[in-house]
This record gives C-alpha cells, sequence and structure tokens, in this order.
C-alpha cells in the first residue's frame, strides 16, 4: 500500500529549510502508478509519491527493496539495458519524462546522478568536468575555465585541486574522486541531482564531508538520495521514504519516519526489527 | 596387501610426475635448440649489406629490399586491420555484447584467427590480384598491396579479440556515469572507453604485428617477391619471409646464409614485440586493478 | 553562492538530442559493418576458393576426390594424394604432441613450483609465436639430417615388428611424412597445451581438495578428477590443434619431399595440400591452377569444420563455468 502525505500537511517549523516557502513546496518530481520489470520479475509495485523540489529526500530499505532501481527510473539509465521496463509515469515540471517521445539526453542534462563506487573519466580533473559541459554548451575558454571553477567550489574540492587541474584524475583519493563525481553532475547545472548510495565506498571522514555538502547543495537542487546507512538518512534528508519488497511502505518527513512512523513495517526496519 | 596397493599407486604418481616433468623439458629442449639454430646460424650471416644491398645480387647481395618490402607491406596490414578490428572489437563488447548476433560473431572469430593462412592467400588473390589484372590488362597484377590485405586478415582476429575483451574489462559504471551526464554513446565509447582500454587495445595491434610479420605463405601469390627495391603498393613487393622461401629452396649454401640472417631478424623482431607486447599489458593490468 | 538553473534554450536542447541520437545511430553501423567483415572474411575465402576451383570441383569432381594422379601435363588431377598427406602429418603431430601437451599442462598447474611456473609457460608459449618459416628452416636444414641419421635405427627396430614395421621401410634420407608430422607436433604444442593448461585452472579448487583429503595422489587427482571435468574442452584443445596442423603450410613444406604418392611407410616423402599449393602455384596455368585451388577449398572447408567443433567443445565448459 502506498501513502502519499506530501501535499496534505506542510512541514512543522523545526525542519523547514532555508529556501522553503511556509506551505509545502511544489513536486519537483512526481511519480504515478510506477511499475518496473526485469525481464520477468517485478521490481517495483505501483509507485506513487512527490518529491519536493530543492529538498533531500532520501529513500531507504533492507537490500534488495527496489530503492536503487526507482532511483535509476528518474534518468532512464535502465534503458541502456535491453531487458529492463519501466511503466506509469514520472513527471518532471510536469512532463512525463518516461514518454519515449522525451529526449533522453535533454533528460540527463536536467537530473544528474552520483554513482556508488567513484568513476573519475581516465582524463585529467579539468577534463572530466569540462567534457560534459562542452557536449551540452559552447563556451570560450575563460567561461569553461570559470564553470569548472564554480563546479569544484560548489563540490568543496577547488582548494584541493586547483594547483593540479591538468594531472588524472585517477590520481585523487576515493573521497575526492567522489567528490569530482558530483562536481561533474552539478556543473552541468542539473535541476535534480540524485545520489545512488555515495557514501557507502568512502571513510567516514570523506562521508562527513559529502554529507555537509549535501547540506549545501539543497539550496539550489531537488536531491533524491538512496542509503541503506539509516543514520545518515536521518542526518542529511528532510523527507525519507521506506520501500520494502518492490513496495514503497511509507514516505513523510524525516523527523517523523524515525520517531513516529505510521506504518509497523517501517517502525521495525528503523528499530532493526528486520533488515 | 593393502601396502602393496599403497606402493602401485605412488609409483604410478612418482612415474606420472617424471613423465610430465619430461613433457615440459622436451618442449624446452625443442624451443632452445630451434633458437639456437638461429641465433648461431643467423649472427654468422649478419653483416651490413645485409640492409644495403638487394636479392637482385644473390648470394654476393642482401636483403634491403625484402626489408623495406615487409615493413611497407606490414604497415599497410596494420593500417588495414587495426580500425576495423579495434571497431569491430567495440561493436562486440559494447553493442553486441550478450547478444546472439555477438556470440556468432565472436565464434567465428575464433575460427578465422586458426584458419590456414594459405588459403587466406588465395582468398586475396582471388578477388585481388585477378580483378586488378583484368582491370588494368595485366600491368598491375601481384602487388604489396594485395600481400597488405593479406596480411590484414591475419591480423584483423587478433585485433577484434583483444579488443573486445579489453573493453568488457572496463566496469560498467564508467559508462553509465558518462551516460548519465546526456553524452552520447558514441562519444562515451570513443572518448571514454577506448581511452579507459588503450594499453589492452594497443597490445592487440602489437600482437597482430607480431603475427602477420612472421606469415610466407599468404605472401606467395599476392606480393609474390621482387629482387628490386620498390616503394610503390601497387608492384610486387618483396618481403623477408618470402626471400627466406625463395632461399631456402635454392641449392646454393650462401644463399642459405643470408635465409638464416633474414630469419634471426625476423624473428627477434616478432619475440621481442610479443614479449613487450604480454609484459605491458600485464603491468598495466596489474596497476588497474 | 547560489545558481539558478540553467535553461538553456529548450529548442537547441532538442536538437542536440536528436542529432545525438542520429549520430549514435550512424556509429553503431559503422560498428556493426566493421563487425560483419569478419563473416565475410570467413564466406569471402569458401565461396572463392570454390569460385576459383570450380572447373575441376565440378568439372572432374569425384574423379578429382579420389584419384591419386597429380599430372600437370595431361591436366590430370586427383587431390588424394595431398589430401593423405595432409591427414597422415597431422595425425602423427597429433599423436605426439597431445601426450606432451598433457604432460606440460600437468606440470605447468600441479607439479612445478610457483616460481617456475610463469616462466616456463612463457617459453612454451614462445613457441607459438616463432614464425613457421623458421620451423621450415630449422626442420629442414637441421632436423631432416638428424632424422636422417637416426632413421636407419628405427628401420632396424621398429621396422622389424610385425604390422607396424611396414611404417618404418624407407630410404633414410630424412626428408618424408614421418619428420614432417614430428615438426607439426613441436608447432602445435604450445597451443595445445595452454588450452588445457588453461582448462586445468578452472577446475575448482574444492574439488581438488576433498580428494586429496581422501588420500589420493596428484596424479589421481588429476586423472578422477581434473580430466572428466574438463574431458570436452580437453578434446576441444586437441581438435584446435588439428585445426592449426592441416593448414600448416610453411613447417612441412621444406621436409615433406614433394612427392605425390601414397604410401604405408612414414619415412617416405609424401606432400600436403597446403604444400603443394604453395610449391606449384606461381608456375601453374589454366586447370593446373584451378585445381590448386580447389585443393584449396578443401582444406578450408575441413579445417573450418574441425575448428568448429573444437569451439563447440571449449564453448560447453565456458558455459558449466557461467560464463
Amino acid at each position: 500500500m502506498t501513502e502519499d502525505t506530501a501535499l496534505r500537511n506542510p512541514p512543522p517549523a523545526s525542519v523547514q529549510t532555508v529556501a522553503s516557502a511556509t506551505v509545502s513546496p511544489p513536486a519537483k518530481l512526481a511519480v504515478r502508478n510506477l511499475e518496473f520489470l526485469y525481464g520477468d520479475s517485478q521490481a517495483l509495485k505501483n509507485i506513487s509519491m512527490d518529491l519536493p523540489e530543492k529538498q533531500v529526500s532520501a529513500i531507504i530499505g533492507p537490500s534488495g527493496c527496489g530503492k536503487s532501481t526507482l532511483l535509476r527510473v528518474f534518468n532512464r539509465i535502465y534503458a541502456i539495458y535491453p531487458n529492463q521496463r519501466a511503466i506509469g509515469e514520472v513527471l518532471l515540471d510536469g512532463e512525463n519524462i518516461l514518454d519515449t517521445g522525451y529526449p533522453v539526453h535533454k533528460l540527463r542534462s536536467k537530473i544528474g546522478m552520483v554513482f556508488q563506487k567513484p568513476v573519475p573519466f581516465p582524463m585529467t580533473i579539468f577534463e572530466n568536468i569540462a567534457w560534459g559541459i562542452r557536449h551540452h554548451e559552447k563556451l570560450s575558454k575563460a567561461d569553461m575555465e570559470g564553470r569548472v571553477e564554480q563546479a569544484l567550489r560548489r563540490a568543496a574540492l577547488w582548494d584541493e585541486v586547483k594547483d593540479k587541474l591538468k594531472r588524472n584524475a585517477l590520481g585523487l583519493s576515493g573521497g575526492q574522486q567522489q567528490r569530482l563525481c558530483i562536481a561533474r553532475s552539478i556543473a552541468l547545472k542539473p535541476e535534480v541531482l540524485l545520489l545512488d548510495e555515495p557514501t557507502s565506498a568512502l571513510d567516514p571522514i570523506a562521508t562527513g564531508r559529502i554529507e555537509q555538502l549535501i547540506e549545501e547543495l539543497k539550496r539550489d537542487y531537488t536531491i533524491v538520495i538512496v542509503t541503506h546507512n539509516m543514520q545518515q538518512a536521518a542526518r542529511v534528508s528532510d523527507r525519507t521514504a521506506f520501500m520494502y519488497l518492490g513496495e514503497l511502505v511509507e514516505f513523510d518527513e524525516t523527523e517523523k519516519i524515525f520517531t513516529k512512523p505510521a506504518k509497523r513495517q517501517t517502525e521495525d526496519y528503523i528499530s532493526g526489527r528486520f533488515g | 596387501m593393502a601396502a602393496d596397493v599403497y606402493m602401485r599407486r605412488r609409483v604410478v604418481n612418482v612415474a606420472a610426475m617424471l613423465l610430465s616433468g619430461l613433457a615440459a623439458a622436451v618442449g624446452l629442449v625443442f624451443l632452445i635448440w630451434i633458437l639456437w639454430i638461429t641465433v648461431k646460424n643467423g649472427l654468422g650471416a649478419l653483416h651490413l649489406e645485409l640492409f644495403t644491398k638487394i636479392t637482385a645480387y644473390a648470394d654476393q647481395g642482401g636483403l634491403a629490399n625484402a626489408i623495406v618490402g615487409s615493413l611497407i607491406m606490414d604497415m599497410i596490414a596494420l593500417a588495414i586491420c587495426a580500425p576495423i578490428g579495434v571497431l569491430a572489437g567495440t561493436f562486440l563488447a559494447e553493442y553486441a555484447n550478450r547478444t546472439k548476433l555477438g556470440a556468432t560473431i565472436r565464434f567465428l572469430n575464433d575460427i578465422l584467427l586458426s584458419a590456414p593462412s594459405i588459403v587466406l592467400g588465395l582468398f586475396v588473390y582471388v578477388i585481388v590480384v585477378l580483378p586488378m589484372s583484368k582491370l588494368t590488362q595485366g600491368a598491375v597484377s601481384f602487388s604489396g598491396l594485395a600481400g597488405a590485405i593479406a596480411l590484414a586478415l591475419i591480423g584483423l582476429p587478433v585485433i577484434v579479440r583483444t579488443t573486445d575483451e579489453m573493453l568488457q574489462l572496463v566496469p560498467g559504471t564508467l559508462r553509465e556515469a558518462a551516460l548519465s551526464l546526456g553524452i552520447p554513446q558514441w562519444k562515451l565509447t570513443t572518448q571514454v572507453l577506448m581511452r579507459a582500454a588503450v594499453s589492452g587495445i594497443v597490445t592487440g595491434v602489437l600482437l597482430a604485428l607480431a603475427r602477420l610479420a612472421g606469415e610466407t605463405a599468404p605472401l606467395l601469390f599476392t606480393a609474390f617477391g621482387n629482387n628490386f627495391m620498390v616503394v610503390n603498393p601497387l608492384d610486387k613487393t618483396a618481403s623477408i619471409p618470402v626471400a627466406i622461401y625463395q632461399y631456402t629452396n635454392d641449392p646454393n649454401p650462401a644463399l642459405h646464409a643470408i635465409a638464416w640472417a633474414g630469419a634471426l631478424l625476423i624473428t627477434l623482431f616478432v619475440l621481442l614485440l610479443s614479449l613487450s607486447a604480454r609484459w605491458y599489458l600485464h603491468r598495466h593490468k596489474v596497476i588497474h586493478d | 553562492m547560489s545558481s539558478i538553473p540553467a535553461t538553456v534554450e529548450p529548442v537547441a536542447a532538442d536538437q542536440r538530442s536528436r542529432r545525438d541520437a542520429r549520430h549514435d545511430a550512424w556509429f553503431r553501423r559503422l560498428l556493426k559493418a566493421c563487425a560483419l567483415l569478419v563473416l565475410a572474411a570467413l564466406l569471402g575465402a569458401a565461396l572463392s576458393t570454390l569460385w576459383g576451383g570450380r572447373e575441376v570441383l565440378f568439372g572432374q569432381g569425384l574423379h578429382f576426390l579420389t584419384s591419386t594422379e597429380w599430372n600437370p601435363v595431361a591436366d590430370d588431377y586427383g587431390a588424394w594424394a595431398p589430401i593423405f598427406g595432409t591427414l597422415v602429418t597431422s595425425v602423427i603431430a597429433l599423436v605426439l604432441a597431445v601426450p606432451l601437451s598433457f604432460g606440460i599442462a600437468l606440470f605447468l598447474t600441479e607439479i612445478a613450483p610457483t616460481w617456475m611456473r610463469g616462466p616456463v609457460a612463457t617459453a612454451i608459449e614462445l613457441l607459438a609465436s616463432i614464425p613457421s618459416i623458421i620451423y621450415g628452416m630449422w626442420g629442414l636444414f637441421v632436423f631432416v639430417p638428424f632424422m636422417a641419421r637416426i632413421e636407419p635405427a628405427l628401420s632396424e627396430t621398429l621396422g622389424r615388428i610385425p604390422l607396424v614395421g611396414q611404417l618404418f621401410q624407407g630410404p633414410p634420407i630424412g626428408l618424408g611424412l614421418l619428420t614432417a608430422g614430428i615438426v607439426l607436433a613441436v608447432m602445435i604444442l604450445p597451443f595445445i597445451s595452454s588450452v588445457m593448461r588453461e582448462v586445468f585452472q578452472t577446475v575448482p579448487n574444492r574439488l581438488k581438495e576433498s580428494s586429496y583429503a581422501l588420500g589420493s595422489t596428484t596424479w589421481e587427482v588429476v586423472w578422477d578428477i581434473v580430466l572428466p571435468y574438463t574431458r570436452s574442452a580437453v578434446i576441444g584443445g586437441i581438435f584446435l590443434g588439428l585445426g592449426r596442423a592441416l593448414g600448416e603450410t610453411m613447417a612441412v613444406t621444406f621436409v615433406l619431399g614433394n612427392a605425390y604418392n601414397i604410401t604405408s611407410s612414414l619415412l617416405m616423402p609424401g606432400t600436403s595440400i597446403s604444400s603443394s599449393i604453395a610449391n606449384e602455384f606461381n608456375e601453374a596455368v589454366g586447370t593446373h591452377r584451378s585445381a590448386l585451388i580447389a585443393l584449396g577449398f578443401l582444406l578450408f572447408v575441413v579445417t573450418f569444420v574441425v575448428l568448429l567443433i573444437s569451439r563447440l567443445m571449449l564453448r560447453q565448459l565456458a558455459r558449466r563455468e557461467g560464463a
């Protein structure tokens, strides 16, 4: 069974973020009756949810519940695999991005994704960021340098790499590489950022820095983060969705989910009775 | 009784161990024998004139035209089979990886890899030499170009296979990361994936070169051979393997000596290429893991 | 520092998307065409040799396949002598190379100390890198005289054994089917042994360990566990060696003796399909040339079938491994 509480109750003052208004924020990404199939087996069952703009929404749940699958629907990255299909609607600012008529390259310039394992391209640090920009926009050299710097600053990486922009990106540490990947995505000025377990391959210090980053980024981007670490979800997100076996069990303000969840299953998971 | 059985089993085991060690020794003995003979006879005939005089002077000459001819044909062959092979291997790894078409092409590619090179030479004879001869009324028939095409067919499956395997080693998340930026598949493939797999692909090209540089049979009826120096690939062209073949067939022992020198050159070239290609790949793989 | 989400003109974005999709489609077509060239090469080899040999294949048909005559003057061609030579030398090569390869593979996977394995394996594989013409030269200038010296001894000893002895009668000139077979064996040794070695290494350790735990000797583990487990791949490797042996030209051309006859003795000279083609092609004209190309077609068909079987057998094991 699915719950849709987002638009009915305005968030209490204690969790209001700086940029949100007193009424509940509009849904940036609206999911309607989404189903997903790997071949014949169904991984997502009738998911409907509204992800509010400029907030961090976390998706938690035990392994195999479908949270990564759901995230990967949002930028249609599943489409490169032949046996995977999505049925239903996902509306970005009102337009259905699952529609074959919606150009996928355009979609991906609006919705960026950062993966679990940092994957820098085999290029220089500068090129890692410039390459993506260059495909979408024609910029002068000065403008490009400015954009790269801007992206690196926003990803809190600029100070560490500003002297080694021409060095190969593979020489960076894991945490730095992941911040590079984040910089790469935000350099395209997307509207939504999808983070698929972005810190699970990183040490606690690097994790902390990225969580800090997420807190800053949400001022400008709508963020959806999948995490298997409940505490992380509690730390960084405004809203949390709990999924189980392909279904959306509950989706509500983070504070509420972690203190007074409406569903028994959610409570069981949060308190560690299973997972 | 039990002790007898046990003893028998031990004896069998020891015998098997010894025989297998012996087998390895036999293999090594032949390797060393062949290499030793090549080095010994080749070094003895190695002198500067080998590189400066042409085969027209027979036992007073050298292999200069054969060396140049080999270089030209090998380079043209690589220029043909490397791009095609890399693109074909990329198709298999990126677009046809788990499909039936991909499996079929890989299967057939492996067969081409072991196919008799003399038949590939006949193939090029029929589709290149004969038509060119007809077209030019015999002015152009056997040619270095035809030889290069035959050699390209020999190198092609090597490059296809290495490129395919190397690209498959590139992690899938790299592809997804690039696609997530809205980059089209073709850019991702050429500017990221190939760059990530470049050491493997280069190794494949080097191994293909090592293979095609030593081939004789397919050149016999395509490039034919030439006692004079040519640089025009539309002419009959000499090559080291064919020169060795012709000199070996000749009764004159002075020519045999030159043949051994040529054999040494080509063997050194091929072995050095193979070893360094494999070493380079091994080192790169170790770094990346 | 906040950034307003950039809105690149929607029209331009759509255009770019469409252009990207177009480029992707063209790229894919180009790649597919290159991959299909592999098929084209194989098909082309088969069809072109069929075409080139059509005069003899269709004109003389069965006679060509069964006759042992090879008479360029009278334009009377029979493929049987070259076919015989190809088959006999390949069989000899297999008989010698298979046990040796097995021994080498066994040595490298179970017996040799770890530090020795890499270098010895590389050395054996170097045998595969040596161009076949070098084998031919070594064969002619070094091995043939060697064989000429030991052949009388062979005739004396093995030649006396009833039945088998027939195989070892003949002039001890060193050239001949046996010599060619031995040279071929050395050539295909690295191919078969490297397939066997790779395949032996895929046997899960726990299978071997549980056998050792029961007190099996190394040999017994190999014979009772490893070999049965890898059986189809081993056969695949053997067929691969056979395929290579059948098609080999330069290693055997110099040492076969170039004689068109069918004999019962391995010490007699003979010829093979590839040697005949290599030796005679450039002087041949007309029907003679057509006959040689027809021989090429036969060789291609036979090696194709053998290699096909080899691949199928090797795939069986790969499938079991879940590849």
